[in-house]
């Protein structure tokens, strides 16, 4: 009997070790030989603990699971409570374009044979007979752009690294995933570890580089695990070693390091402290030398990118946004998770359609989209369509591709000010706009909320600064969820007054 | 607590086993504090002679980084997630509960060193939210009632 259970942090939280352990208990006491793999998740969070059975070849699905519910998995299955049916068959599935995240949830993610069965390691076969030039000419023909939320070009910043002079050069990536509504990431080093290996393992080839880092934030002790473990077998198995090997490395559990100098100077042992651009990490970044940062799923949708073809990755999405991008539903949400789609669904398709609005069925108020520095859009907003340059024609970004939806009982004004307190807890100190701005924000938002109408034109003012002024985007963006929160939801401004009066 | 001569002949090995790493003070101090259970004030002339660079630059990395400690914690802790999306599921009133619960504030340890409470900005747990970490492991979904059940548990 083969049986899956997410090893996953989202069924892990909600019961999924003891899920797994009463399955193998349950096994010994019937006599069952049972085959437990620890996969990544499909993405249904609602539904973890996801176990799979396979029944004649095709895996079901049975979630959310209790330890009640093992013993039936052992009976007849179709009469099981939380039989799911085909897991490939479910709408969530159905309806995903699955590049990226193809292997995730699919594979024991610790298996370089499943991975390679799945193409695992077809991309970067296909650059070692290509050249440099020639590998970074089809990443950036693909038109991948980061995904870590400022939307550069992945393929300019190779080439920049490539044709850089430099004795070293490093790959760097950005897996310092602190945006709240974000875990991409994360299921993307728990679920298949080895496709962000081999996304570096090429970048490597692409930028004559050497050595890779992955900075992994502390509050990911899965993701961590998971990645050092591949790493060992990726070694062993010579997919790393001399001509490019690579190191696990943990931060220290500040925000702001998910900065791409911040992060660098954090490897290098120092305070997570901004630098001022220039020079570019791609000409002096860790020790000074070139270095590429990329985020784990830019990383991550290289392997694909080289194996199918810059075309075919080109096919998908819309405008200057190519390709698919996982969108991760979070918040009060009836059907939160991840979801691979294409660029280009509306904002009002992803919260209604796939995302079944919110949990306590009540009308979805506000979506915050790319994390604490992102724009809170409200339902008349909803028509704008998932790409980069149409979130930002709003007033807003799609950062990360994190969605934080909100009911009618949220205050507006209370979110603003958590925007501007959050940055001031994490602000770097290093430039005044963010570190000042920040506290002088919170107390702004303070005499709003006390009815001191007088304040409006100064909060203005500092977001104004702050957004010119700061030196990356904590401070610099801060603004995005004060601003639209103060222009969408005026309402909640206003009351604050009336109940002050 | 360690005699002063166990304690830096402990921290130097895990100097001598950094020592051919780039940029190795955050893995040192990682390491420092998963064998103390926090920084050791007497470890920074060390880290810092080991390193060849000054006392006062070892602590500012140690102070810059919410992970560090400089003193040890309670016997458990507790780590509620305080983000926007734990919010958008009700966190506030969860992490209302357990304070009024431990009689305590965000950053403290009970008065008996059972448990300290300490915020954290997102868990990746965002869609099974509100989350927390209790001696590193994951919760999700809590409610003003399981994170009650929650401490008593850890308490136990």
């Amino acid at each position: 009997m083969r049986v899956w259970l997410p090893l996953d942090s989202f069924a892990l939280a909600m019961g999924g070790e003891e899920v797994a352990a009463a399955i193998m208990a349950e096994a010994k006491a019937r006599g069952v030989d049972v085959t437990l793999t620890r996969n990544g998740s499909r993405g249904m969070a609602w539904l973890e603990p996801l176990a799979e059975v396979e029944v004649d070849g095709v895996r079901h699905g049975f979630g959310p699971m209790k330890v009640a519910d093992v013993a039936g998995l052992f009976g007849d299955l179709a009469k099981h409570p939380k039989a799911l049916g085909p897991i490939e068959e479910l709408d969530w599935m159905k309806g995903q374009t699955r590049l990226t995240f193809a292997r995730v949830g699919v594979i024991d993610p610790l298996s370089l044979a499943e991975y390679r069965a799945q193409g695992g390691l077809a991309g970067l076969e296909r650059a070692k007979g290509m050249t440099k030039a020639q590998i970074v000419a089809e990443v950036t023909e693909s038109g991948l752009r980061g995904r870590g939320g400022a939307g550069f070009p992945t393929g300019i910043k190779w080439k920049t690294v490539s044709e850089a002079a430099g004795d070293r050069k490093y790959i760097v990536c950005n897996a310092d995933e602190g945006d709240s509504a974000t875990f991409a990431d994360r299921m993307l080093m728990e679920g298949d570890p080895f496709t962000l290996i081999e996304g570096m393992a090429i970048a490597g080839l692409a930028c004559g580089a050497t050595k890779g880092f992955v900075y992994i934030r502390s509050e990911y002790p899965v993701a961590i695990r998971v990645m050092r473990e591949a790493v060992e077998i990726a070694r062993a198995e010579g997919v790393l070693g001399a001509a490019f090997d690579m190191e696990i490395r943990v931060g220290a559990g500040a925000y702001v390091c998910g900065e791409e100098t911040s992060l660098l100077n954090s490897l290098e042992g120092k305070r997570g402290i901004v630098r001022a651009k220039p020079p570019l990490p791609a000409l002096e970044g860790f020790m000074g030398k070139p270095t590429v940062v990329n985020n784990v799923i830019s990383l991550a949708s290289v392997p694909v990118i080289l194996s199918k073809g810059a075309a075919f990755y080109k096919d998908f999405g819309l405008g200057r946004s190519r390709g698919t991008i996982p969108l991760q539903i979070a918040g009060n949400v009836k059907y939160g998770g991840l979801y691979e789609t294409a660029f280009g669904l509306t904002l009002g398709e992803i919260v209604d359609r796939i995302a079944g609005g919110c949990f306590t069925d009540r009308p979805v108020k506000a979506v915050q989209v790319g994390g604490p520095l992102g724009a809170y859009f409200p339902r008349a907003l909803f028509d704008t369509p998932f790409g980069y340059e149409e979130f930002a024609a709003k007033d807003g970004l799609i950062g990360h591709a994190g969605l934080t939806l909100f009911d009618d009982s949220a205050d507006m004004l209370q979110m603003a000010r958590f925007a501007m307190e959050f940055c001031a807890i994490e602000s770097c100190g290093k430039c005044t706009p963010c570190r000042l701005g920040s506290t002088r924000g919170v107390e702004t938002i303070d005499r709003l909320a006390r009815g001191d109408a007088s304040a409006m034109p100064i909060l203005t003012d500092l977001c104004n600064t702050m957004k010119l002024g700061s030196l990356c985007a904590l401070g610099g963006f801060t603004p995005y969820p004060v601003m639209s929160a103060v222009t969408h939801f005026p309402d909640d401004f206003a009351r604050a007054k009336e109940a002050a009066e | 607590m360690l005699d002063s001569h166990v304690q830096s002949d402990r921290i130097a090995e895990i100097l001598e086993a950094h020592s051919g790493l780039e940029g190795p003070l955050l893995p040192i101090l990682h390491a420092i504090q998963a064998e103390f259970g926090f920084v050791p004030d007497s470890a920074i002339p060390q880290i810092a002679a080991a390193l060849t660079i000054s006392k006062a630059e070892v602590h500012g990395v140690i102070s810059f980084y919410h992970d560090f400690r400089e003193k040890p914690a309670g016997r458990h802790v507790l780590k509620l997630c305080r983000a926007e999306a734990c919010q958008a599921a009700f966190g506030n009133s969860v992490a209302d509960r357990a304070k009024e619960k431990l009689g305590i504030d965000w950053h403290e340890t009970t008065p008996d060193g059972a448990v300290t409470l300490e915020p954290v900005f997102c868990l990746g747990l965002c869609a099974c939210g509100p989350a927390a970490m209790v001696d590193g492991k994951l919760v999700g979904m809590l409610t003003p009632k399981s994170v009650e059940k929650l401490i008593d548990e850890v308490k136990k």
